[in-house]
């Protein structure tokens, strides 16, 4: 049977981008619909009513919205290459680690980065202390998923990416320095030079 | 085969213990409950959930799970009895979706109208209405949202109907409201009826006086 997936999603979104990198992984072919943000297409308010944002994954008709919500629909309906571990346990550590990277990480990471200078020491301080928290689960592993990038790696593709890019553009290295995150830099070169995830960065402006 | 040595560290008052207490509850798993204070943190919550410090934690032979939503979803894949989840994986992904939702945005609403004062806590109450009515279009034409038997949003949210009568006693404004969400009120009555959720459920006056302390103090605490 031919599977119809369209993907909703912007190119610059990470939340879009983690839906790919899935995908791309499995060896799905999906058709990728750019939504303005600014205009959002009737679409898009059709299949997410509740949320009205991307990324929405419509599979033979049916919407699969939030993006970890996603990613789990796709692991479970393409069985190859998969993202989350088999063993229950290890397949909650793992989800209990993406949660934590949404909730905690990337609030703090982008607080750090649009934060006035009064307050910014303090934000890039507590984003310390959560990267320092992500490096400590990476200890000894090539990839948060083990030998092959999981989940938690997919979902981790801000900081594998995009922090990059905006400290680049701040001109300067606030954060995420070699020095200090030595395990968490080594797991970035990793990630982007894998092959799936090089094809699916945006290319830097 | 799962292993036999469950233990729960948990707070009597905690909404996010007491769904993972229904879990256990409803698929007839033997576990050893910890009551926490959590004014004061065991080294035994520190060491196994070091990353939040909060309650709820599994323990399945010495192995800890922390985040209540992650722990049911472990229970039900490690005991398969009295499945939380349909096997459909679109079917599976709504369920994710609708408890995500209830605790997001009806919760946090709900919360918000708890610790707010003035128009804040006008606009809050709103907001939490508002979310409770989408909450209840996924009801339509059904007892539970898991069906006919209660599945994983309905443990997920099924906390939201208690606390909200709480809440509403409290600060003195309606959220669940028979006329505006029929088939959502209807839904926290039966679901709080159905035995084992009944049964875990902490004793209505203890709760109160508990909120209504905590509320006094916040209270206090904004002046």
């Amino acid at each position: 049977m031919a599977d119809e997936v369209k993907l909703f999603g912007v190119w610059a979104s990470p939340y879009s981008r983690r839906v790919e990198v899935a995908l791309k992984l499995k060896g799905v072919k999906y058709e990728f619909i750019e939504e303005d943000l600014s205009n959002k297409s009737d679409l898009l308010l059709k299949y997410n009513p509740v949320h009205k944002k991307i990324p929405v994954l419509l599979h033979n008709g049916k919407p699969i919205v939030e993006s970890l919500v996603i990613l789990e629909y796709i692991d479970e309906t393409w069985k190859g290459n998969p993202i989350l571990p088999h063993d229950p346990y290890q397949k909650a550590v793992a989800r209990f680690w993406a949660k934590f990277l949404d909730e905690k990480c990337f609030p703090a990471l982008r607080k750090a980065f649009s934060s006035k200078e009064d307050e910014q020491e303090k934000a890039i301080e507590e984003a310390s202390e959560l990267l320092k928290i992500l490096e400590n689960e990476l200890n000894g592993k090539k990839f948060f998923g083990g030998d092959k990038i999981g989940l938690v790696d997919i979902v981790a593709n801000f900081i594998g990416f995009w922090l990059g890019v905006i400290q680049e553009a701040k001109g300067e290295e606030l954060l995420l320095t070699h020095k200090k995150f030595p395990i968490l830099c080594k797991w970035i070169d990793e990630y982007v030079n894998c092959s799936v995830i090089k094809e699916n960065l945006p290319c830097q402006r | 085969m799962a292993g036999n040595e469950v233990k729960l560290i948990g707070h009597w008052a905690s909404p996010f213990a007491l769904r993972v207490r229904w879990a256990l509850k409803l698929k007839g798993i033997e576990y050893e409950y910890i009551e926490e204070d959590l004014r004061k943190k065991s080294p035994l919550l520190l060491q196994y959930n070091p990353v939040h410090k909060k309650v709820p934690v599994l323990i399945h032979d010495g192995k800890p799970l922390a985040e209540s939503l992650m722990i049911l979803e472990y229970i039900d894949e490690t005991w398969k009895q009295s499945p939380l989840f349909p096997q459909d994986p679109f079917e599976r992904a709504m369920q994710r979706f609708w408890a995500k939702f209830a605790d997001e945005k009806c919760a946090m609403a709900m919360l918000a109208t708890f610790h707010q004062v003035g128009e804040e806590q006008e606009r809050a109450a709103k907001e939490a209405q508002e979310h409770l009515k989408t909450l209840e279009s996924v009801l339509e034409g059904k007892h539970f949202f898991g069906g006919e038997t209660i599945g994983f949003v309905d443990i997920a949210a099924a906390w939201i109907g208690c606390w909200a009568r709480i809440v509403e006693e409290i600060v003195g404004i309606k959220l669940i409201d028979e006329e505006k969400v029929p088939l959502l009120n209807a839904w926290f009555q039966d679901v709080l009826e159905v035995p084992i959720i009944k049964e875990c459920v902490p004793p209505r006056d203890k709760l109160l006086v508990h909120y209504m302390s905590f509320h006094k103090m916040l209270m206090g605490s904004s002046t």
